[in-house]
This record gives structure tokens, C-alpha cells and sequence, in this order.
């Protein structure tokens, strides 16, 4: 076993245990912060990929921005008591049950094209992620999306303020 | 690597998100395993980039080609941020009306 295969094994057993917690966490900090070792996490994936740039941003503005954001508004409402009233527990088992039988629909649907998911290998290395590259990409081909998504940032903004503005 | 673990961990991930979203009334944690369900579907968008790299010849040209995938995470991420932001804030004015953030007060427009 070389050390990716190492690393690769260790992320995917700390992304898929903090999911399961970030489920099973009564208390909603708890959740945030096992959510944000999810994204440490799928950050250690992308710098394993090779995709330098995705893993810095995804640090930057997952764990750093919107986990924050999560955490203000969780802190700024008083939520982190164990509100919530338990689930019937028929219902927990009913939603386990159609989480499972979509994730073997998936995987038997992907079982059908075995020859391509057992020829194909992914590339450790490569220069597709480097930032010199992706910057190229992004802005020769797609100038003006990026343009576009400022607007979007712009009304996004203005939305939220907006919406959670007190009545007068 | 082979593609197929990427691939089940990515399935993975998004099913924990889906059961999350069936099983829990809290509306914040709803909203978090949506945010896990998008970065399954990032991890997996850059695992086939890296496998799309492998398949064909490193020409000048193709190194552009293969980062085109992760072109559209960095897009994903950047909608992601701007849905956060007014998700929240549709989360603190459901707060501030209903003092609760269970998402079974609002089926107040059933009947």
C-alpha cells in the first residue's frame, strides 16, 4: 500500500464519519463543527488530485466563510440547545431506508458499466489543477461568466439584506 | 486510484446528505447536508477531470480541456456561497416570525 493509497483511505474514513455525524448530532454546533472536518477533509482530496487551487479555496470559503456564517447565525439565535423534539422513530428508520436503497440504485446502476469503472484509472499528478492553468481557463474562456457570477455575488448580497431586515 | 472508489465515496456522501435532509427537522442542519450533497458532487467533477486527464494525450490544448471540470467547481462553490447567504437569511426572518427553526411549522399552507 503506497502512502496515497494511505491518505486516500484515512480522508475517506474522516469525510464519511463526519458525515454520519453531522447527521446524528443533536446539537446543532456540533453538526457545524463536524461539517467543517468534512470539508478539511474533501480539501485533503483535492490536494491528493493534484487540484491545488480548489483545495485552497474550498478551505477559504467553506470552512472559512460559510461555516462562520453557519455558526453566527446558530450563536446569534440562541439554537445550540437540544430543541428539537425527537422523530417518530418509524420515520428515522423510513428516511435510513430510502437513503440506503438510493445509494444502491446508484452503485447498481454504475455496475452496468463495469468496463469503464474498472479500465479507468485517476491521475495523481497532471497540471490541470495548478492555478496558472485554471486561472488561464477562467479567464480566456470564461470571462464573462465570471463576470456574470459578480452580479450574482452583488444580488445575492442585497437579497439578504433585504430579506432579513426587520419590519418597520 | 481507481475511479470507482471516488465514485463510492461520492455516492456516499451525497446518500448521508439525502438521509440527513429526510431525517432531520432542523432547518440549519437541512441546509448543511444540502451544502455536503454539492461538495460530493465537486469531488466528483474533479476526480473525473483527473480521469479525463489520464485517458487522453497531454497536449497544450488538452491541459485546458481538463481543467475546464474544475472551472465548473469553482463556479459551483461561488453559487454556493451566494445561496448561503440568502438561505440564511430566510432561515433568521423563519426564526424571528415562528421563534423555531423546525421545518414542520411551515406546512402552514397545507389546508
Amino acid at each position: 500500500m503506497s502512502i496515497t493509497e494511505i491518505l486516500f483511505w484515512f480522508l475517506t474514513v474522516l469525510a464519511l464519519g463526519g458525515a454520519v455525524l453531522v447527521v446524528a448530532s443533536r446539537n446543532p454546533v456540533y453538526s457545524i463543527l463536524w461539517l467543517i472536518v468534512v470539508f478539511f477533509a474533501i480539501s485533503g482530496h483535492y490536494i491528493l488530485l493534484n487540484a491545488q487551487f480548489l483545495s485552497i479555496v474550498n478551505i477559504i470559503v467553506y470552512a472559512g466563510a460559510i461555516m462562520v456564517l453557519f455558526l453566527f447565525v446558530v450563536m446569534l439565535m440562541n439554537l445550540n440547545a437540544e430543541s428539537e423534539p425527537p422523530r417518530r422513530n418509524n420515520l428515522i428508520f423510513a428516511s435510513l431506508v430510502s437513503g440506503c436503497s438510493l445509494m444502491l440504485v446508484i452503485i447498481g446502476a454504475l455496475r452496468s458499466s463495469e468496463e469503464f469503472i474498472k479500465s479507468n484509472k485517476v491521475l495523481a499528478g497532471g497540471e490541470a489543477g495548478l492555478i496558472k492553468v485554471l486561472g488561464k481557463t477562467l479567464f480566456n474562456e470564461y470571462v464573462i461568466p465570471f463576470e456574470i457570477s459578480s452580479v450574482l455575488f452583488l444580488s445575492a448580497m442585497i437579497g439578504a439584506v433585504v430579506i432579513a431586515r426587520k419590519e418597520q | 486510484m481507481e475511479i470507482k472508489w471516488y465514485i463510492g465515496l461520492a455516492v456516499a456522501l451525497f446518500c448521508i446528505g439525502v438521509t440527513g435532509v429526510l431525517t432531520r427537522r432542523n432547518a440549519i442542519i437541512v441546509f448543511m447536508c444540502i451544502e455536503l450533497m454539492l461538495n460530493a458532487v465537486n469531488l466528483l467533477l474533479v476526480a473525473f477531470s483527473k480521469m479525463h486527464a489520464l485517458a487522453a494525450p497531454a497536449t497544450a490544448d488538452f491541459v485546458t480541456r481538463a481543467s475546464e471540470a474544475q472551472v465548473f467547481v469553482f463556479f459551483i462553490m461561488v453559487v454556493a456561497a451566494a445561496e448561503v447567504s440568502v438561505g440564511l437569511a430566510i432561515i433568521v426572518m423563519l426564526y424571528r416570525n415562528t421563534h423555531s427553526v423546525d421545518v414542520n411549522f411551515l406546512n402552514r399552507l397545507k389546508n
